[in-house]
C-alpha cells in the first residue's frame, strides 16, 4: 500500500492536472492518514471544483473525522452537479439517519436505489433503518471486504464510492457498473473483437493497460465456448484464474461480449465470483439499452 | 507422471487428467475416461492458457497459478507448471460437483511432482 501510495504521488506530482488525486486520496483515507487524504482532496477540488467524485472523496475523508456538517455540504454538492451520484446519495442517507432524520435517509437510499437497482447494500440499508439498526458509521477499512459493505448498509464507503476514479475518458464508459463495489476500476467489457466498451483497468504500478488487456481477450469467449463443447460439458459460465499477485474472473454477459473482473490476491475466487456474477447482470443490462 | 494422474483422476468427480506442453499443446501424459478427445482438449486448453497468461500479465496480476472453467455440465481446471510459457500444464476435466478446492490442491501437487 505504501509503495501504491508512493506510485500515485509520483503520479500527481507529474501531472498535478490529473484525476490520480481521487486514488492517493482515497489510499491514504483508507491507510488512516486523514490529514495527508485531506490535503490531497482539497487540492484536488482547487483544480476540478465541478468534478461529483471530487466532492465525494472529500466527504468521506471528513465523515472519517467525523466532520458531518461539512461532509454534509460536499455530499449535497456532489449531488447537485451529479444528481445520480449514488456514493453521494449514500453518504446524504447515513448522515440523515445519524441526525435521526429516517424519511430523508430513506428517501436518499430510494433514489440511489431508482440508479442502481441491483445493489444489494442499498436494500439491505432500507431494512435496516425501517429496523431502527443504525448502520455503523463509514470506516477507512468498510471497502476491503464484502462483509463489511453490506453491514455498512447505508455508509457511503460500501460501495462505488471508495473506487479509485478511472481516468476522466472512462468516467462516462465506467457509469456501465456504477454502484457496484469497485465500480470504477478492474472491471471491463469488450466486444469479440477485443475493442473496449466499458470499464478500465490499471496495472499495479497506476498504468492503464484497458487497450493491451482488451486486445489479449479477444477471442477467449470463443475458445472458452468451443473447449467446452468439445468436452461435452454445455455452454461455459466463468473462468476464473488465480495470479501470483491477483485473481481475475471473466464472464460473457452476452455471447459475443466478455467481461473482466481483476481483484487483489487476497479476494477469494469464489467472492470474485459473486462480485462477478453482479457486474455481469447490469453489463448485461446496459448493453440492452445501449 | 502416471503417478502424479492418478492422485488427480482419484478424486470423486474427476473425468480425466492430462499433462500438455504448454508451448504447443501436445498431450504429454493422459488418463482419460472414454469419449474425452485428449488431443483436442489439449490443444484448446494450451491456446486458452496462452492468452489468459498474456492478458493476466498485462493487467498487472503475474502469470496464472491456477485457473477454472465452469460449464453447464462439468469445469476444466488448470495448473500451469514451471515456466508457464514453455512448461506443463496439469489439466483436470470434472463433473459439475466435484470439489473444486480438492482438484486444486491434486494439480498443484501434480504440478510440483513433474517440474
Amino acid at each position: 500500500m505504501a509503495d501504491d501510495i508512493r506510485a500515485l504521488s509520483a503520479q500527481l506530482a507529474q501531472d498535478p492536472q490529473s484525476l490520480v488525486f481521487l486514488r492517493l486520496g482515497e489510499a491514504l483515507r483508507r491507510r488512516g492518514q486523514l490529514d495527508a487524504a485531506l490535503r490531497v482532496a482539497m487540492n484536488g477540488l482547487e483544480r476540478h471544483p465541478h468534478l461529483a467524485d471530487a466532492h465525494d472523496l472529500y466527504a468521506r475523508i471528513l465523515t472519517d473525522k467525523h466532520d458531518y456538517e461539512r461532509a454534509f455540504d460536499e455530499w449535497d454538492m456532489a449531488v447537485r452537479i451529479a444528481p445520480n451520484h449514488t456514493g453521494a446519495l449514500k453518504g446524504l442517507a447515513f448522515l440523515y439517519f445519524k441526525v435521526g432524520d429516517l424519511a430523508q435517509a430513506e428517501a436518499h437510499l430510494e433514489n440511489a436505489r431508482k440508479v442502481e437497482p441491483d445493489d444489494p447494500s442499498i436494500d439491505q440499508a432500507i431494512a435496516m433503518m425501517r429496523r431502527g439498526v443504525s448502520p455503523p458509521a463509514p470506516t477507512a477499512t468498510a471497502a476491503d471486504s464484502t462483509t463489511a459493505a453490506s453491514s455498512t448498509a447505508g455508509s457511503p464507503t460500501a460501495a462505488s464510492s471508495t473506487a479509485p476514479a478511472p481516468p476522466a475518458g472512462a468516467l462516462d464508459e465506467a457509469r456501465v457498473f456504477s454502484g457496484l463495489e469497485g465500480a470504477n476500476e478492474g472491471l471491463l467489457l469488450i466486444d469479440g473483437a477485443g475493442r473496449v466498451l466499458g470499464g478500465a483497468l490499471r496495472d499495479r504500478a497506476g498504468s492503464d493497460v484497458t487497450d493491451a488487456v482488451a486486445a489479449y481477450l479477444a477471442g477467449v469467449s470463443q475458445e472458452a465456448a468451443r473447449t467446452a463443447k468439445l468436452l461435452g460439458l454445455g455452454a461455459w459460465n466463468g473462468l476464473s484464474a488465480e495470479g501470483q499477485h491477483g485473481n481475475v474472473h471473466l464472464a460473457h454477459p452476452t455471447p459475443e461480449a466478455l467481461l473482466l473482473v481483476v481483484r487483489e490476491r487476497g479476494m477469494p475466487l469464489g467472492r470474485l465470483a459473486i462480485l462477478a456474477q453482479r457486474a455481469t447482470i447490469m453489463a448485461r443490462r446496459w448493453l440492452e439499452k445501449t | 507422471m502416471s503417478t502424479a494422474l492418478d492422485h488427480i483422476t482419484r478424486v470423486r468427480g474427476v473425468r480425466g487428467a492430462m499433462l500438455v506442453s504448454a508451448e504447443d499443446g501436445i498431450v504429454v501424459a493422459e488418463q482419460l475416461m472414454e469419449g474425452i478427445k485428449g488431443g483436442a482438449v489439449a490443444a484448446l486448453a494450451a491456446s486458452l492458457a496462452g492468452r489468459l497468461r498474456r492478458a493476466m500479465e498485462a493487467a498487472g496480476t503475474g502469470t496464472s497459478v491456477f485457473w477454472h472453467l465452469q460449464a453447464e455440465q462439468g469445469a476444466l481446471l488448470v495448473v500451469p507448471g514451471g515456466n508457464a510459457q514453455g512448461g506443463i500444464l496439469v489439466v483436470a476435466v470434472a463433473e459439475p460437483d466435484v470439489n473444486i478446492g480438492l482438484v486444486r490442491l491434486e494439480l498443484l501437487r501434480a504440478a510440483e511432482s513433474v517440474v
